[in-house]
């Protein structure tokens, strides 16, 4: 039997990894919970009141990208804009060359991910070095990250020390403090010889311009000390009307992300330096990226674009803690990439039409999700398109038959009556292969179809009612 | 979040989506539900054409075959008593999924009206009916699996309020309670490893508190978790909150 690849990574998963993933995701969720709401009385009604700000930016996102464009020239930042990853990755490189630079150090940033921008720089001769130290492990790996937020959920610590070692970071050493001030000390050097820093940006006020970087390893602000551009790539959805909504996003983002009450670091960047300051960069460019997010935006599902890259949803996501985020073959993995990743395929949205469908839909990412985006809602709406696009979803029963039956009651009657011949077959005749596939991993009850009617119909009063149940044990065996 | 508006109830008749789990396999559950109404002196009526709520094709993403399905539903629980339905599943179907796959069909407003009066069991004796007690007496160490459908609803909190009042009924926590047992309809069978997998863990969380029966208002879970159980030579005792409560008045000698 076929089974949807998701399952099936997961089922060759090696043990050690799957033992990160789930302890890191657990933990970082139960870290979360407690927080929220040993702090604020109804967390959840922040979640829903930050989930409005989002969707009021989504759904007028042509006031505020002008909006914002004039308040950043007005700050004197170059402002660009990229339709597509290509044309981001373009804008970097023509930034690069016109300053005769060839080396970026990079703080974390999912959207640079998104347009492989660091794979594309060095292909044209630059220099990108990751500096945020899960990435940059991921970078000398040759690994993708698996989490949003925690690039390296997948990997432990001897993994870790090991590619130091293969690297020329120093001999075998799996403690964390080493590994770190290893990373540290290399980085130093890369952050004084580079010419350009580029960073995202997790929020940006319409109201001021201001960009907003949440870190916790403050290397992005070597990346802009050290350095004398700051590039930053951002996409279109990243704005927050007012200064002011700030007080609510970073409180939730913090929270919902790394169970912080805020990150080590929160950087609020208004335009390059001043003439009066000493330092930091004489020149910044912030690159709006489209990168499908406009298709997302015309489609049912732009809800999605609310995200703010929390990753509450992976951690919390029964799914993810099986399969890893490598599972889903995207740039953003778990339920919020499960939704993301297929729509931003364009019309290559077959090739992930099969994500979607990697979730009980259980509903644990929409109750912990910090703007309250209904992502069972959207799995869902992307099921019924593989379906409308004729996409073959492996080991989904087909439903038509089904759906025949079950609108003509005496059909329906016959079959519960007829049903009770599963009772006496082994597992491999059953007529339906949905059955197989169930008693594979479990056993099926026994089918008592039409008994419930027939009580009510042959009981008089309140009969007492004590059936005994067959068990299909003896059959299955026969298997 | 989900829309749990109810219409308050008025009279003491209702309609019963027995289910077709229910329907197929789980009978005893399908009458206890009866019992338990009858108990409170509702008169339960059974609308013989009822075949399933549709969930399983909208689930498997198949929508036009699922709104075939509830408009089957629609025009077989006409009518104006509420709906109980002894499972948060397929209430959440009536008034959440199928509102969703309906959005754009010209008769959302049918669809709507019957997921206004589709009440979830446990949701309808304490919020529909206001019962806050349960008579009668049940000797057991309960874990409570709080199924996924009943996240933003009233549901779990009911169904907790009546088993914590039974007497000789102690409730033990168990370990990750807000994590999904595995079962997800389709999602059993096109995923069966991670399913498996999560109905593992979920297993082994409720053994470690070593209860006497594995209680929940959903018997697609139950079904999942006992399946695998029995599969793994290491059956558990599973029932439905109806069985409990009917269970719990025999006891007494109330019925």
């Amino acid at each position: 039997m076929r089974f949807q690849q998701i399952d099936q990574f997961a089922a060759e998963l090696k043990a050690d990894t799957r033992a990160a993933v789930y302890d890191g995701s657990k933990k970082g969720h139960e870290k979360r919970t407690k927080l929220l709401f040993d702090e604020y009385a109804d967390p959840d009604r922040l979640r829903r009141i930050a989930g409005e700000v989002k969707q009021h930016v989504v759904e007028n996102l042509d006031t505020y990208l002008p909006q914002v464009e004039a308040k950043l020239k007005a700050n004197g930042v170059i402002v660009h804009w990229a339709a597509t990853a290509e044309a981001a990755n373009q804008a970097v490189l023509g930034i690069m060359r016109a300053r005769g630079a060839t080396k970026m150090v990079k703080a974390k940033t999912m959207v640079s991910e998104e347009t492989e921008l660091a794979h594309f720089l060095e292909k044209h001769g630059m220099e990108a070095l990751e500096t945020d130290l899960g990435e940059f492990i991921v970078q000398i790996d040759g690994d993708h990250p698996s989490h949003i937020v925690k690039p390296i959920i997948h990997k432990n610590r001897r993994e870790i020390a090991t590619s130091f070692e293969k690297n020329g970071l120093g001999a075998y050493n799996d403690d964390p403090q080493t590994i770190t001030r290893r990373a540290r000390h290399f980085l130093r050097h890369k952050y004084l010889e580079a010419d350009v820093g580029l960073t995202g940006a997790n929020f940006v006020s319409a109201e001021s311009g201001r960009l907003v970087l949440v870190t916790n390893e403050g290397n992005s602000r070597f990346c802009l000390a050290a350095t004398k551009c700051h590039i930053a790539m951002v996409g279109i959805e990243k704005i927050v009307p007012r200064d002011y909504d700030l007080a609510l996003f970073l409180n939730l983002l913090a929270r919902s992300g790394t169970a912080q009450e805020l990150t080590v670091y929160t950087e609020f960047i208004s335009g390059p330096k001043s003439p009066t300051q000493p330092d930091g960069p004489e020149e910044m460019h912030v690159i709006f990226v489209d990168n499908g997010r406009t298709e997302v935006l015309a489609s049912d599902c732009r809800d999605i674009l609310r995200c703010i890259r929390c990753g509450a949803c992976l951690n919390v996501c029964p799914v993810y803690r099986q399969a890893s985020g490598h599972a889903y073959r995207s740039v953003y993995p778990g339920p919020v990439g499960a939704v993301l990743s297929p729509l931003m395929m364009g019309d290559k949205f077959p090739q992930k039409a099969d994500l979607p469908k990697a979730s009980s839909l259980c509903g644990a990412c929409h109750e912990v999700c910090p703007v309250n985006i209904p992502i069972p809602d959207l799995l869902l709406r992307l099921r019924n398109r593989a379906k409308e696009e004729n996409v073959p979803s492996p080991g989904t029963p087909p439903m038509g038959a089904w759906a025949l039956l079950a609108s003509q009651p005496t059909a329906w009657r016959a079959s519960l009556f007829g049903g009770k011949i599963i009772n006496y077959l082994p597992t491999k005749l059953l007529p339906i292969p949905a059955l197989r596939a169930w008693e594979a991993k479990r056993s099926l009850p026994a089918w008592r179809g039409g008994e419930f009617r027939k009580w009510l119909k042959t009981r008089k009063g309140r009969a007492d009612f004590s059936p005994t149940a067959p068990s299909r044990a003896e059959a299955k065996k026969a298997d | 979040m989900l829309n749990t508006e109810r219409k308050p109830i008025t009279g003491k008749r209702v309609q019963l989506m027995a289910t077709c789990l229910c329907d197929a396999f789980y009978d005893d559950v399908a009458a206890a539900t009866v019992q338990v109404l009858e108990y409170l002196g509702v008169e339960v009526v059974f609308p013989e054409g009822q075949t399933c709520c549709g969930q399983p094709a909208f689930n498997g993403g198949d929508w036009t075959a699922s709104r075939k399905v509830v408009r089957h539903t629609v025009k077989t629980f006409a009518g104006e008593e509420p709906v109980v339905v002894p499972s948060g599943s397929c209430a959440a179907m009536m008034f959440h999924g199928a509102v969703l796959e309906f959005e754009n069909e010209a008769d959302l407003g049918e669809v709507e009206a019957l997921g206004r009066r589709t009440w979830e069991l446990g949701d309808f004796l304490v919020n529909g009916l206001g019962v806050k007690t349960w008579p009668g007496r049940f000797e057991a160490t309960v874990a409570f699996h709080r199924s996924c459908h009943s996240r933003g609803t009233n549901s779990s909190t009911a169904a907790a309020t009546l088993l914590g009042s039974v007497a000789g009924l102690k409730i033990v926590e168990f370990g990750e309670g807000e994590q999904c047992c595995g079962f997800g309809g389709t999602f059993s069978v096109s995923f069966p490893n991670i399913s498996a997998s999560m109905g593992a863990l979920k297993l082994d969380h409720i053994r470690a508190v070593k209860p006497d029966v594995l209680v929940s208002g959903d018997m697609s879970c139950m079904m999942h978790l006992g399946g695998l159980a029995k599969e793994e030579g290491k059956p558990i005792k599973t029932l439905h909150l109806a069985q409990v409560l009917r269970d719990a008045l025999k006891n007494g000698k109330l019925i």
